[in-house]
């Protein structure tokens, strides 16, 4: 579904991706793992657009999709939760949830998706005439997801959806994740939390200063020793 | 008028008290009315600055772009609302093409170099004016209905005062719907936060910052033509002042929020008003209380009275 092919970004004199190479096949959840600063959030950011690459190739659903303005890529059903969440403070829950349909124009289908949001998180439908800025972390980030499935993506890309957030709602959100994907979603998930991720991913790339240093099954991932040192704290 | 009246109290001895309860009425009315032109052209101000954070300086001259606009079609025996409406929508595209032009391709640079922008297109739209238009002042033609005098609970005044009130009103209450009840108004605040976010929910940045600047730019243009039949004298600088007074109005309301902005123009123009209903001695001095609230607000309360601390954009 995703083919990223020796991808290089810079930020000024920073060569921040130097050649990623990554492919998320359909139906999968892929995690990219490694340190802080490694690129794993430059790495979306290019895909999403956000950030121009100055050379490489990315391919959605077998079209390439780089030096596309952000909106043409996220009509063509990428999405991501951007890190740190990111939720428009000054708008209420309903207005965050209802600006990720934004492209969108069936009206029916998004009252149907925004009931579907809210069955996934009741919290949110509780807080729905409250100013996203007054959630909870936790909140927030439930919101961010909501946000980013109204735009009924084939693609949903998170970045540390469990960032800062407490041990228990780390848990919640993983399994969400896992719903999400049950329900056919393909994920694309960031995580500093290494063991967790590889745990649900059927497929994970270890990121170090720009470059995939290590591929392999979650599983096998899991048991690598070079990765229990490093991530998990083994 | 009013002024030589409050003299003419106090020589007699302050004997007529309805007659200063009038005279009281009639310079609010007067100032409120000034406060709607102010409020009108302050918000184009803060909207820039909430999804820009840039102080664009050429908003004022928009008013003269107006005011011309309407000036030379009523030479051209336009009939005058139909010149008003055309006046707004070219002052609209000028606004919209400032941003493409000057602002835009910029959008990555730093602060300082929009800033500068800014301030040159400001320079260029004064002097094309002095140049084009001549620096000889022009008489605008000021519509009958707007020139009958209204008495309306015992005061007495010029029936442009209520419409400017009225339009002021219309206009306002647009704009709030507009910003919180509709799809366009929820991606304007989206922007407000962050382009990239809001990018990422398929907003067209570039359409709605477009829009931005037809909504403030138009509201400018009510401002200025209002401005050109309340002081009938038009002229190539005429927006500078009432510009500089506005961005003041906008900073004194709390810069990037819309309500602070309406607030800060009433203040102003009711202030400016009575202050000198009151002491007529300060006549000279009017300009400069704009700018007195300025330092007074800067001083103690840089964020104005409905800013929140505004954040660094990302
Ligand atoms: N906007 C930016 N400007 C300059 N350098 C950046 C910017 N964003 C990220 N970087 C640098 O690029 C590298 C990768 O960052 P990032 O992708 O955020 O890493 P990660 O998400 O893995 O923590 C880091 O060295 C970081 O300092
Ligand atoms: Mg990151």
């Amino acid at each position: 579904m995703l083919k990223v092919k020796d991808l290089h970004v810079y930020y000024g004199g920073i060569h921040a991706l130097q050649g990623v190479d990554m492919i998320v096949p359909e139906g999968k959840i892929v995690t990219l793992i490694g340190a802080n600063g490694a690129g794993k959030s430059t790495t979306l950011r290019t895909i999403t657009g956000l950030v121009k690459p100055k050379s490489g190739s990315i391919e959605f659903m077998g079209q390439p999709i780089v030096g596309k303005p952000t909106l043409e890529i996220v009509k063509t059903g990428v999405t991501l939760v951007p890190e740190g969440r990111q939720v428009f403070p000054n708008l209420t829950v309903l207005e965050n949830i209802r600006l990720g349909a934004y492209a969108r124009k069936d009206k029916a289908g998004i009252k149907k998706d925004i009931e579907w949001v809210y069955e996934l998180f009741p919290r949110l439908k509780e807080r729905e005439w409250q100013m996203a800025g007054t959630l909870s972390g936790g909140e927030q980030q439930m919101l961010a997801v909501g946000r980013a499935l109204m735009s009924r993506p084939k693609l949903l890309m998170m970045d540390e959806p469990s960032l800062g957030l407490a041990p228990l709602l780390v848990q919640d959100i993983f399994n969400i994740i896992k719903f999400i994907h049950e329900q056919g979603m393909t994920i694309l998930l960031i995580e500093q939390n290494a063991h967790a991720a590889l745990k649900i991913a059927d497929y994970g790339y270890v990121i170090e200063t720009g470059r995939v240093v290590l591929e392999g099954k979650g599983s096998e991932l899991v048991e690598n020793e070079a990765i229990q040192k490093a991530y998990l704290g083994g | 008028m009013g002024r030589g009246k409050l003299f003419c109290l106090y020589d007699i001895g302050l004997g007529d008290e309805k007659m200063t309860i009038n005279f009281f009425m009639e310079n609010l009315a007067n100032g409120v009315s000034l406060g709607s032109l102010y409020a009108l052209i302050a918000i184009g101000y803060t909207m820039v600055y909430g999804i820009l954070r840039l102080i664009n300086f050429a908003h004022g001259d928009l008013l003269m772009v107006a005011a011309y606009a309407v000036f030379f079609m009523i030479a051209a025996m336009v009939p005058w609302w139909i010149a008003a409406i055309l006046a707004v929508v070219i002052t609209a595209i000028v606004g919209v093409l400032i941003e493409k032009a000057a602002y835009r391709p910029l959008r990555n640079s730093p602060r300082i170099s929009v800033l500068i922008s800014a301030i040159g297109v400001s320079f260029l739209i004064e002097n094309l004016g002095l140049v084009v238009f001549s620096g000889v002042p022009r008489a605008v033609y000021r519509p009958e209905i707007f020139d009958k005098s209204v008495s309306m609970g015992g005061i007495t005044t010029s029936s442009l005062t209520f419409y400017i009130i009225g339009a002021t009103v219309i206009l306002l209450l647009a704009l709030v719907y507009l910003l919180n009840k509709t799809k366009t108004g929820m991606a304007m605040r989206a922007l407000a936060i962050s382009f990239d976010t809001a990018s990422l929910m398929a907003i067209n940045v570039n359409r709605i910052v477009s829009f931005t600047f037809a909504i403030g730019s138009s509201l400018a243009a009510f401002g200025g033509i209002m401005w050109a039949l309340k002081y009938p004298q038009i002229n190539p600088l005429m927006g500078v002042f009432p510009g500089l007074k506005c961005f003041v109005a906008a900073v004194l309301g709390g810069i990037g929020n819309v309500t602070g902005a309406v607030i800060g123009g009433f203040i102003l123009g009711i202030v400016e008003i009575m202050a000198i209903a009151i002491f007529p001695s300060l006549a000279g001095y009017r300009d400069a209380f704009a700018f007195i609230i300025l330092i007074l607000i800067l001083l103690f309360k840089p964020t104005g009275i409905m800013g929140e601390k505004m954040t660094e954009k990302v």
